[in-house]
């Protein structure tokens, strides 16, 4: 007897909506792996554009540090004061929403909000170098900051593309296997019922025959009877 | 504190904190906590994790800038941190130049580039 699947009070209408769902399974795959690629190219992109500004980054730190030296050798040493004197933060950074195939990446974006706490350092003496200490390390911090939005986007970009093509694989190999398992399966019960359906057919029709010639037969036999009777 | 803006930390040796406080990025918040952490000689592995935990923890901070050579000791706790925002940056130092094999970030993508585009 066949098993007790849901579909099988109607094989023929499983079978179009088993193909159905099939159609639906790989349309779903090649949509998913056209966005793997698609995030791929852009997480390249953002990789080399990442050692770009970090090899970048490398060289703007040295001449901050360098900038950082001369200014100590003509204001003396300011650490402290600098490090004492804290307040507001002249920069900070917003957080905004960039989209790339249907990922939203977050991306900073520098401001500057309020006055340098640091106008009077440098007033004694040194002033111009620490002017141009302020201006480098600026220079750093907004250069910084775009690596900063590049790496956050590397992560996202990452997690997302691990995800997306675990669920092609997932689509893959067990999904459309499943239905096309399903599907054949349908096809041969219903092959079987055809078969089924011929083969007891045909033993009507067999039978039906045979009964006829008996028929024709016992016909025959009293038709000669009467025949006998009436010679 | 506006609205959406966020603060740039700094966990790095003195003139590192010095040159980027200058740079206007320091503040200190409502309980006088700053967003920065000078490692000295003595600073114990002890604090600076705590202090990484602690900017990870607020939501206030949007960028953490580390020197590099800072980042190898808590290098553990670097690499748990999966989010993406805070972002974590490392800069070199003056005595340790930025080193890209160390870097947490990049070693996500290792078999993706060379050490020619380094050049």
């Amino acid at each position: 007897s066949p098993p007790n699947l849901e579909f099988f009070c109607f094989p023929s209408r499983a079978q179009t909506i088993m193909k159905a769902r099939l159609k639906g399974a790989q349309t779903g795959r090649n949509l998913l792996k056209k966005k793997a690629d698609a995030l791929t190219m852009r997480f390249r992109q953002i990789l080399r554009k990442i050692i770009e500004t970090k090899t970048l980054m490398g060289e703007v730190m040295r001449e901050a540090a360098f900038s950082l030296a001369e200014a100590k050798f003509a204001a003396g040493d300011f650490s402290t004061t600098v490090i004492q004197n804290v307040n507001r933060a002249q920069v900070k950074v917003r957080a905004k929403k960039d989209n790339v195939a249907g990922v939203t990446l977050p991306v900073f974006e520098h401001y500057h909000e309020g006055t340098d706490s640091y106008e009077l350092t440098g007033l004694a003496r040194g002033g111009e170098q620490v002017a141009k200490l302020k201006r480098n390390y600026a220079k750093a911090v907004e250069l910084l900051v775009e690596l900063a939005s590049l790496q956050t986007s590397f992560v996202t970009l990452d997690e997302a593309i691990k995800i997306t093509n675990r669920r092609v694989n997932a689509i893959e190999h067990v999904i459309i296997p499943r239905i096309e398992r399903t599907l054949s399966y349908i096809i041969t019960e219903l092959d079987e019922r055809e078969r089924e359906e011929f083969y007891r057919l045909k033993k009507i029709q067999e039978k039906k025959k045979a009964l006829k010639l008996k028929n024709e037969k016992e016909m025959e036999e009293r038709l000669k009877k009467i025949d006998l009777l009436f010679e | 504190m506006a609205g959406r803006g966020k603060l740039i930390a700094v966990i790095g040796d003195e003139d590192t904190c010095t040159g980027f406080l200058l740079g206007g990025v320091g503040e200190l918040n409502k309980n006088r906590k700053p967003n920065f952490l000078v490692v000295e000689k003595d600073t114990s592995i002890t604090e600076i994790e705590e202090t990484f935990k602690s900017f990870l923890a607020r939501d206030d901070i949007g960028i953490i800038l580390i020197n590099q050579f800072i980042a190898e000791m808590i290098r553990h706790a670097i690499d748990a941190h999966m989010l993406s925002i805070p972002a974590v940056l490392e800069i070199p130092s003056k005595e340790h130049p930025y080193d890209a094999s160390k870097d947490s970030i990049l070693r996500r993508a290792k078999g993706m580039f060379s050490a020619e585009d380094f050049r």
